[in-house]
């Protein structure tokens, strides 16, 4: 067993499966920086290199698919350990194999990566749902979120495409990044905020619009008066809209009437 | 600005019993840099019922020329009145959407002065929407009882979707609680739509720039519980509209008493939720299980159990059909199985090419085996000297299973 270390990156994840084929290691724990490293074994330090992940990912494109590759990719967004080490385990499966071995599901990496993709798609899913944009004096139309897995760069076409014609912000509180579309594409800013309260004029030149308040306003009223007192099923309500997403959702406020 | 939220709780109040809040089935793309687009549907919230909130879903205005005893907004009804302006419409669907709370508009209406002044108005908001704001988000419209056939039709070219209530699933219902309405009317504008969009379509086949017309199709509703109809005659009225008019959904919408008239329940009755529920889950076995309506609901059997399912109800009617063979049966018959969904079946049938199932492989692909054991055969199930009876069936059954009813006791609800 060896153990590989990388930077948590993809390309960093792409570049061990390459170096583990040049150097022959079919055995290979792959770790982050910082996680404590076998003492005594041999250890490698990955270096991302883009030309090496290219092959990679080309290789897992012929043997996989688009859909594949895209499950490969979701899985990778999670940030779990235990799924890079999935990662790495099913890429050597997969080159070693012939094709449609990506869609044994009685191996375990297939299945562990096929299920954690799912799980990702369904945080990515709620964040379509869930973003609240607010707006800011300046017509900048900018939301706050806290999602399970790093699925920013999963959501950007949905929203570029949808809001071809305003300025908006995406920001990842946990991951301290976001996505800034302006009005032509979309970039990936880093503000240095270090939480929600740091959002304000002072610290980011945000201020918000004056209608702002209404239309927030506005839609807390509505989602109270579509609610039907009589069917009411909290369970449910929890179930769909679990709790700990409500700070970022501007209709889990109070109603001001 | 009080004015406007004064009207928005009034008429969304009165809106939210029309229970349709798909915004999928559309393909409405943004063009030129513009605002929205549809595609799969999304659920932007949940009530507090537990109810998606995808659309907007508001009236133009809850003043009513008619008295339909299980409307709201009826005539006679002493409530607040408040009637939305083009604009102010216009404005609210933007401006929610732009915030990302909502896949679109659900515009429907009480009628005012008559239909055609009504769908006017409402033709003026899609227009106004799609037209000057360059809108391309969903649209839900609702066709007002005896518009003129020129006003629906235009209306489709902006809408997505647009429907009509059937209201009550019997003509003899409908006219006990709503005289001025009529079957005959909901027919005849989904007549104008469904031979509208066949007409469309042919010609979108030829000239590509043709345009979409009612892209995500129709739908309708119908309010049970509020008169005494018997499943099976709302099921075969459910299943004589998917046929004739090509209907996309049908709603059932348990009746929630808002009035004291005597002819219906009586205000605090709790709605027929469980019951609401087994009408969906047969429609879902008519739309997606191959089963024809008169297998669930027949003259022997004119309503459905509230215990248990209505597909486990028919597979226990039908002993002789099982057990199926998961290995060797077809897949319509391993669909009809309690317990085996759509996506089960599928992966069931192109796994069984690798090799027999067995129990834990069944189980692993996700079906409900403790439901479905007593109904099939596969490599490893135990051998049975002589099946079990139904009725001993559906006792395990309902012992081992935790319905999330079961506050409600079940031998107590079958008794009506």
């Amino acid at each position: 067993m060896v153990d590989y270390v990388f930077d948590g990156s993809f390309g960093g994840l792409l570049t061990a499966v390459f170096e583990s084929f040049e150097r022959k290691h079919t055995q290979v724990r792959l770790l982050l920086q910082g996680q404590t490293h076998n003492a005594f074994g041999e250890v490698f330090n990955i270096h991302p290199d883009p030309v090496k992940a290219d092959r990679v990912w080309k290789g897992l494109q012929k043997k996989t698919g688009d859909v594949g590759c895209k499950n490969y990719y979701k899985a990778f967004l999670s940030e779990d350990p235990v799924i890079f080490q999935h990662l790495m385990d099913y890429a050597l499966y997969i080159f070693h194999h012939g094709e449609g071995h990506a869609m044994n599901f009685g191996n375990d990496h297939v299945l562990a990566i096929a299920q954690m993709a799912r799980k990702v798609h369904r945080e990515k899913h709620r964040m379509e749902a869930f973003v609240r944009f607010q707006k800011s004096s300046d017509g900048l139309f900018f939301a706050l979120i806290y999602p399970d897995y790093n699925v920013l760069p999963l959501i950007v076409p949905h929203f570029k495409n949808r809001y071809a014609d305003q300025a908006w912000l995406i920001y990842d509180e946990k991951r301290k990044y976001g996505i800034h579309y302006d009005l032509a594409q979309v970039h990936e800013v880093k503000l240095g905020l270090q939480s929600v309260q740091d959002l304000s004029p002072a610290h980011t030149a945000i201020n918000i619009e004056e209608k702002e308040v209404l239309y927030s306003s506005l839609w807390r009223t509505y989602f109270k008066s579509t609610n039907i007192v009589e069917r009411k099923n909290m369970k449910l309500h929890v179930q769909h809209v679990p709790k700990r997403y409500w700070r970022y959702l501007t209709e889990k406020g109070d109603v001001e009437e | 600005m009080e004015r406007i939220r004064e009207k928005l709780q009034i008429l969304a109040d009165a809106a939210k019993y029309d229970v349709s809040c798909s915004s999928s089935g559309s393909s409405r793309k943004n063009t030129n840099k513009g605002i929205g687009d549809t595609g799969s549907g999304i659920c932007h919230s949940y009530t507090e019922d537990g109810r998606c909130v995808s659309l907007l879903k508001i009236l133009l205005t809850n003043y009513c020329i008619y008295d339909c005893a299980f409307c709201v907004s009826r005539h006679s009804n002493d409530i607040k009145r408040a009637a939305f302006t083009v604009d102010e419409v216009v404005e609210l669907t933007m401006n929610f959407y732009r915030r990302n709370y909502i896949e679109g508009l659900f515009l429907s209406s009480g009628i005012f002065k008559n239909a055609d002044y009504t769908m006017e108005r409402m033709l003026k908001i899609v227009k106004k929407l799609r037209l000057e704001e360059n809108y391309n988000g969903y649209i839900h419209l609702k066709t007002i009882p005896g518009a003129s056939e020129e006003l629906v039709t235009e209306a489709g070219l902006y809408a997505d979707r647009m429907s009509i209530n059937l209201e009550m699933p019997t003509e003899a219902g409908l006219k006990m609680l709503a005289p001025e309405k009529s079957h005959e009317e909901v027919k005849k504008e989904l007549a104008v739509i469904r031979d509208k969009s066949i007409q469309y379509k042919d010609e979108k086949k030829l000239i590509r720039s043709v345009p979409k017309f009612v892209p995500a199709g129709q739908s309708t509703q119908m309010v049970v519980g509020a008169t005494p109809e018997s499943d099976q005659e709302i099921m075969h009225t459910a299943d004589s509209y998917y046929k004739s008019f090509s209907l996309k959904r049908v709603y059932y919408s348990g009746y929630i008493p808002i009035s004291n008239d005597t002819r219906m329940p009586i205000i605090g009755t709790q709605p027929p939720l469980i019951r609401e529920n087994r009408l969906y889950q047969t429609d879902w076995l008519m739309r997606f299980y191959g089963f024809n309506v008169k297998e669930i609901l027949n003259d022997q059997h004119p309503n459905l159990d509230l215990d248990i399912d209505p597909k486990l109800s028919w597979a226990l009617r039908n002993p002789h059909f099982f057990p199926v063979d998961i290995n060797q049966a077809d897949y319509q018959a391993i669909l009809r199985v309690p317990g085996i969904g759509v996506s089960s079946a599928k992966k069931i049938v192109s796994a069984r090419k690798f090799g027999k199932l067995h129990i834990y492989q069944l189980r692993k692909l996700g079906i409900a085996y403790n439901r479905a054991q007593h109904f099939i055969r596969c490599a490893d199930s135990p051998f049975q000297l002589n099946e079990k009876e139904p009725h001993r069936i559906k006792g395990i059954i309902l012992q081992n299973s935790q319905s999330k009813y079961m506050k409600s006791q079940p031998n107590q609800l079958s008794l009506f």
